[in-house]
């Protein structure tokens, strides 16, 4: 599970020892993020985001679990619930804000984790099952982010609620039955409100059990590096600890300083102020929207305007869907044997015009729908699927890629020798 | 084989939304948009420069106590505020006793029953109540106020965009006579009777009728000149309390942090520079 000259847990101390031989957690922890685990020794500040993740995750847990030993899940009591956490509770304000803007925070993070998978390759063998997996989480804190944002009833939350469960009537013939049966009712109340807060408190539990799995897969072949060259030796490692443990304690600190400026200085930014209504169901927002991180596929969404066949309806919701679940293709529709596109000169231009696109689709996903409006997003969305699914399949057979360093140190001493090659533009 | 299905699966996506994007286009020539007098009319709120804003704000006590003269005097006449307490009022600065003789008279009393007969009753508030409901329910508020429901104003601030601007906005700047030029491009918008043309208000035309009509409907016991503006401004300023009670302690909190985590972050950096110090990366 590891290269030959991993160090090895050798414990000196009798109470350790002792622990060693009858529960080695020390030495699994060793093992897994400590000395025991050699990385490449080139990573680059984009490797931090993994970790910061999960720190993300651990602040949305303990947050979350003091706040909902304060919150009410029924319709008529939670928004004052919500306000008494803000007023009343102690230090409530800052537990509330940090969940808010925690989640943002959490997908943010998740955002570049995802992108640096997608600009150094890090789906591809022999990491596929870490990418699988990964998409697994981001999917489950979707779902978990839209029920989480359903929970303090506000006007958003039940007229988002409204939207994203009407996507199940879409489906002919059951569709209608399945929304009534899901929702409890024939549109969000009490039943929905309660099994969204039963849900919300499980899948983040479950997100943390996956993501030791993810872990776990990504030990056995070992992380991967910004010039996507296989570790040939150990001159080509460090140990985690203490090398990574102090750089992602750096990137911690960025994270924190931001996540500060977000949460004490503007914690309402990010939100909308129709959340901050109570829900109505006899009074409908004039725009509804979903948080920021939800607007790329909200725009794919509304850009199928037109019956083929299918209802537009029915044509939207699948490419919704569909636009994350190719992500679990994307091993095998990019058949490149290089990882890093830094060598890829071909596919590194046309994931910035992914990039690009991504904000387009945002926008879109935020405007009022006037035509022009419509209009990007119907090119954006057909670029977005034209990308994954047409041209990274045929890029990865046509583009000629740049020559790769012999291995990670020749990369690293050639940089530092000034030839600089292999400097990723994304990094600098 | 994955590459063959997901190319076709791509191209029915895109041959779709090629569909979508050719009836955008046509409809968009066929049918253009119209335009909309709120689109047209709708003015950007003023800035009201609250001493709240910016990253180290704090209230005006003196300002947020006039503020709420004004709720008190003219907007609780139809607004409730149920997320404040009478205890609440001790944060800008009215002592114990004062806190008590507000709650106490109070024109709107504390539903209750009668201890005796268990009938509905009411009672003199007291400071640990919320503000209590100028109308018993929603049918009454409608009822009285010509089939619209004043809000809640508790979190007002924060409910509208750029609700502390948009308060004072409204209230201070937004009632003006319906442009000639509107009614001209758009005769269609006259604004109804038994509604109000008003610049600031999402769709032009609010049910509230102008609630600040004259200098000096306020008499401020700290002699600050009651205008129009000052009192928009105030209440402005009363409603971004309310809304947000635990502002100053949260730009405390996070000037405290903010130093906080400079300084773990500079302390990081130096221990990721000596760890690595030998390593070339």
């Amino acid at each position: 599970m590891s290269f030959p000259w991993a160090k090895h847990y050798a414990p000196k101390q009798p109470l350790m020892r002792w622990l060693d031989e009858k529960l080695p957690v020390p030495r699994l922890v060793y093992n897994a993020v400590g000395a025991g685990y050699p990385v490449p020794r080139n990573l680059n500040y984009f490797w931090n985001f993994g970790v910061l993740a999960g720190a993300a995750l651990s602040i949305q847990i303990i947050t979350g679990i003091v706040l909902a030993m304060h919150y009410a899940a029924n319709g008529g009591v939670a928004f004052g619930s919500i306000e008494s956490i803000m007023r009343d509770v102690n230090a409530g304000w800052f537990l509330r804000y940090a969940h808010a803007n925690g989640a943002s925070m959490f997908l943010l993070v998740v955002y570049i984790h995802i992108g640096r998978g997608l600009y150094y390759g890090s789906y591809k063998a022999p990491r596929e099952m870490v990418w699988l997996l990964g998409v697994v989480i981001f999917l489950l804190m979707m779902a978990t982010a839209f029920m989480g944002y359903v929970l303090p009833w506000g006007q958003m939350s039940f007229w988002g609620a409204q939207v994203i469960t009407g996507f199940f009537s879409a489906i002919p013939v059951v569709g209608e039955t399945i929304r009534i049966w899901l929702l409890g009712g024939f549109a969000p109340d009490n039943a929905a409100l309660n099994r969204f807060f039963s849900l919300h408190y499980l899948l983040p539990f479950v997100t943390a059990g996956v993501i030791i799995l993810h872990i776990w897969a990504l030990h056995i072949p070992g992380s991967g590096n910004p010039t996507g060259v296989d570790v040939k030796g150990e001159q080509d490692t460090v140990p985690f600890h203490p090398y990574y443990t102090a750089k992602d304690a750096v990137g911690l600190g960025v994270f924190l300083l931001v996540f500060a400026l977000l949460l004490f200085f503007s914690p309402n930014l990010l939100g909308h102020p129709d959340n901050y209504v109570e829900a109505n169901p006899l009074s409908t927002p004039a725009h509804i929207v979903p948080e920021w991180y939800f607007l790329p596929f909200y725009a794919i969404l509304k850009s199928f305007t037109a019956d083929f066949i299918l209802p537009a309806k029915l044509w939207g919701v699948l490419a919704m869907f569909g636009s994350i679940l190719l992500l679990f293709f994307l091993p095998w529709l990019d058949s490149s044997p290089i990882r890093s596109a830094n060598f890829r000169p071909a596919y590194r231009k046309f994931l910035a015009i992914l990039l690009l696109d991504l904000f387009v689709l945002g926008y879109v996903g935020g405007a009022e729908p006037r035509p022009w409006v419509i209009l990007m997003g119907q090119i954006a969305s057909a670029y977005y699927f034209a990308h994954f699914l047409i041209i990274l399949p045929i890029v990865a057979r046509t583009e000629r890629p740049r020559p790769l360093p012999n291995s990670i140190t020749e990369a690293v001493l050639a940089k530092h020798a000034g030839l600089g090659p292999h400097k990723s533009a994304m990094a600098s | 084989m994955v590459r063959f299905i997901a190319s076709l699966v791509g191209a029915a996506f895109v041959f779709v939304l090629g569909l979508a994007l050719f009836g955008t286009v046509s409809d968009w020539i066929t049918n253009p948009p119209p335009e909309s007098a709120e689109h047209e009319f709708h003015r950007e709120a003023l800035d009201a420069g609250l001493p709240s804003n910016g990253v180290l704000g704090r209230f005006d006590r003196r300002q947020v106590q006039r503020g709420f003269q004004v709720f008190q005097e003219v907007c609780s006449a139809c607004h409730s505020l149920k997320y404040v307490s009478f205890r609440d009022l001790r944060q800008i600065g009215y002592s114990e006793a004062e806190v008590k003789a507000i709650a106490k008279g109070w024109k709107i009393e504390q539903p209750s029953i009668n201890a005796e007969t268990g009938e509905a009753s009411t009672r003199p508030n007291v400071p640990s109540d919320r503000f209590p409901s100028p109308f018993a329910n929603e049918v009454a508020a409608r009822a009285a106020n010509n089939n619209a429901l004043p809000p809640d104003l508790s979190l007002m601030a924060k409910a509208r965009h750029n609700g502390a601007n948009y308060i004072y906005s409204l209230v201070g700047h937004g009632y003006v006579n319906q442009p000639a030029e509107l009614l001209r491009k758009f005769p269609g918008a006259k604004t109804p009777t038994g509604l109000h043309y008003n610049q600031y208000f999402a769709n032009l035309n609010i049910a509230m009728p102008p609630p600040l009509t004259q200098d000096g409907q306020v008499t401020y016991s700290d002699g600050t000149r009651a205008s129009v503006d000052q009192m928009a401004k105030d209440v402005s300023a009363f409603l971004t309390w309310t809304a947000e009670p635990n502002l100053e302690a949260r730009h405390a909190a996070g000037f405290a942090a903010v130093i906080f985590i400079l300084i773990f972050c500079f302390l990081a950096w130096g221990a990721y520079q000596n760890v690595w110090r030998d390593v070339k990366h």
